[in-house]
């Protein structure tokens, strides 16, 4: 098993057609991903050669689904647009949108999860899951890979990974690249996101292949204190935790829109503090984080 | 970003808040003439970025023209929690009878917006929602919805506003969330929101927080950017588009990803404190594009800052292929010439690192040592700090 994406996954990408969609539906096609079209409304009804697939390009996620079956969508559409691409995908009721786009307002963020909650998204798995915005989407490895993580940093294994950094996602699946992962989600670092740290912890623990949790955060909200309540509760699996942003001064942004120490809320030593404090290992450095992770999964 | 309290009451005037004239002037003799101007008893306030202007003598009360310039004079160059003051705003003083507080802000930890409301303000917000919490009323906004007069009405009657004035507050919500929407504000705040003797409600002061993601709506946006007291560092790294934020240390640090540069900064510090404590110099994620012209802008600022004893380039290549930043870090010290003068210490990882590795042995340039690993790595430039190579 995988968590959210399998093998089985039609997965269909709304704007296949511009630069970084061409680039990673190539990239994705080549990783395994079964890509069943694209969706663009300006280019509806043509094909497209990608990686040696000839690809449907549909007017609408709707007739996409309609027409090839898919139940995920990755999302490469510009800020500017990527709240109506990702209303549309929910209200075609698509079983996961994956949100690569980033840079878009927040004020668009909280009204797409609105809607999404409206039709059923977060409760008994009705509605559209979605994950991001602003992250490298979801890979579970040799099976299917929705987003931008190089299929080629690490294999399957027995490791559930969760991170709010891209670039750590790819950092700690090199590090454990002998062990492997059962699935690795990048959630995204804006304020305003679908999948949360929860979610995939919730999903992770009920995964039979899963053995141990990865679980990055960084600075800035409460969802790291959150998780921490959640994992007290809920999880039983061995969680290994990575928090970075101990050196941001207050009140600056770093690189992620929600990357962001206010006041006294949403620093690192809080939520390393909260993880340790629901039994998770936290590592200082990503190495050694790694490396608390092989000695929790050999043993 | 954050606004200053004259550039938030223009935002809430376009949209209906009610706030008293006033003018932003720079001079004394030109806060005598605003005065003048309003020919009323006037407030001389401070325009800094930060609270407790107050009490640090930044607000100050003008029963005439001259009195103005001479409120004004001591408070034009003060140092306000680390900030200077460059301007001052001089407005209509008023009678005030009682003091509230409302806001718009964005809740993150429910996805949603939230009002706070309290027909008991003037004091610290974050203060009363401590003491006493049961005087602030917290009502979630479901940002489909919004709010209009009936949601208004009913944060008014759960905030406990005086029936007097009930109305007034109620009209200010519509236009303070006119204000948080139609500007992308992550907040908007008012405190104190004053009653006055004739029962009228104003915004005395304002604190608004823009969504910098939602640029692209808000043409007009980057004039409210104060080049004066923005770090000139800073200031260069944003004109060539790059993220970064200054920090206080000296090894200047260069990565791809924001949660990787983040991770650096504290390895960096880890390092340091075996190295006579030296810190991170700076934050600056070059993205996924490693271009030799990015590199190049990059260590160009970072070399630029005097306190930049080493530098760390710390790539781990996902999308980004290492040999591409091999390249952009030999192009770019073939660009920077003579004015690269510190040591760079690079880690590659990742997509094509041997290719990458072996572009920077070939180039074999004095100043770059790679070193394998991240915590490795971060220890040699944080000794290169320390003994000032």
């Amino acid at each position: 098993m995988a968590i959210f994406l399998t093998e089985h996954s039609r997965v269909i990408v709304q704007g296949m057609t511009g630069a970084e969609g061409t680039k990673h539906t190539t990239k994705m096609l080549a990783a395994g991903t079964n890509i069943v079209g694209g969706v663009n409304a300006r280019k509806a009804g043509t094909r497209v050669g990608i990686g040696g697939k000839d690809l449907t390009v549909f007017g609408t996620v709707e007739e996409a689904m309609k027409e090839t079956g898919a139940d995920v969508s990755v999302v490469f559409v510009p800020p500017r647009f990527a709240k109506d691409a990702v209303l549309e995908a929910i209200d075609a009721g698509i079983g996961l949108a994956v949100v690569i786009t980033e840079g878009i307002p927040v004020h668009d963020a909280a009204y797409v999860w609105a809607h999404a909650c409206a039709t059923g998204a977060g409760a008994s798995g009705k509605g559209t899951r979605i994950i991001g915005p602003n992250c490298p989407g979801i890979i579970s490895p040799g099976r299917s890979n929705a987003g931008i993580i190089p299929a080629d940093i690490a294999g399957s294994g027995r490791i559930g990974l969760v991170s709010k950094s891209g670039t750590l996602t790819y950092q700690m699946m090199y590090e454990l690249r002998e062990i492997g992962f059962s699935t690795a989600i990048g959630i995204g670092g804006d304020p305003v996101i679908g999948t949360t740290h929860i979610d995939a912890l919730a999903a992770f623990e009920a995964d039979p292949e899963t053995a141990a949790i990865v679980m990055i955060g960084e600075i800035g909200g409460d969802a790291e204190e959150r998780a921490a309540e959640f994992i007290t509760a809920s999880v039983t699996k061995p969680v290994i935790g990575y928090v970075a942003g101990f050196t941001a001064p207050e009140g600056r942004t770093m690189g992620h829109a929600g990357a962001i120490v206010s006041g006294s809320a949403g620093t690192a030593q809080a939520k390393k503090e909260a993880l340790e404090a629901a039994g998770v290992t936290v590592g200082k450095t990503p190495s050694e984080t790694a490396a608390l992770t092989r000695e929790l999964v050999r043993r | 970003m954050d606004l200053y309290e004259y550039q938030a009451k223009d935002l809430f005037a376009a949209h209906g808040v009610p706030v008293l004239p006033g003018a932003t002037v720079e001079t004394a003799a030109d806060a005598a003439a605003a005065a003048a101007e309003l020919g009323t008893a006037v407030v001389v306030k401070a325009q800094v970025k930060t609270g407790g202007r107050g009490k640090a003598g930044g607000v100050k009360l003008a029963t005439t023209p001259d009195e103005a310039a001479a409120k004004a004079a001591a408070i034009l160059g003060l140092d306000i929690k680390g900030h200077t003051v460059h301007r001052v705003l001089v407005t209509e003083a008023s009678d005030i009878v009682e003091e509230y507080y409302v806001s718009f802000l964005l809740d993150r930890s429910n996805r949603t917006f939230l009002a706070m409301a309290s027909a008991q303000g003037g004091v610290e917000i974050e203060q009363l929602a401590v003491e006493r919490p049961e005087a602030l009323a917290r009502v979630a906004i479901d940002p489909i919805a919004g709010v209009d007069r009936a949601k208004a009405a009913d944060i008014v009657t759960r905030a406990g506003f005086p029936a007097a004035v009930a109305d007034q507050v109620a009209d200010v919500l519509v236009s303070l969330w006119e204000t948080f929407v139609s500007e992308d504000a992550t907040l908007v705040e008012v405190n104190p929101l004053v009653r006055d003797p004739q029962d009228a409600v104003i915004a005395l002061d304002g604190k608004v927080t823009l969504d910098d993601n939602a640029a692209f709506r808000h043409p007009g946006r980057a004039d409210l950017t104060d080049q004066r007291t923005e770090d000139p560092l800073e200031a260069k790294a944003k004109a060539r588009e790059l993220n970064y934020v200054k920090l206080d240390g000296e090894v200047g640090i260069i990565g791809n990803g924001a949660g990787l540069v983040m991770s650096t900064l504290d390895v960096v510090a880890y390092a340091g404190e075996r190295h006579g404590g030296v810190k991170p110099a700076n934050f600056l994620d070059i993205g996924g594009g490693a271009s030799a012209e990015v590199m190049a802008a990059g260590l160009d600022v970072i070399l630029g800052d005097p306190a930049v004893k080493s530098v760390f380039v710390n790539v781990f290549g996902g999308i980004t292929a290492c040999d591409a930043v091999a390249h952009g870090i030999v192009e770019a010290l073939k660009i920077l010439g003579e004015g690269a003068t510190k040591p760079l210490v690079v880690r590659l990882d990742g997509n094509n690192v041997e290719q990458g590795r072996r572009i920077l042995d070939e180039a074999n340039h004095p100043l770059v040592t790679q070193v394998d690993t991240m915590d490795n790595a971060a220890d040699k430039a944080a000794e290169f700090a320390a003994v000032g190579v």
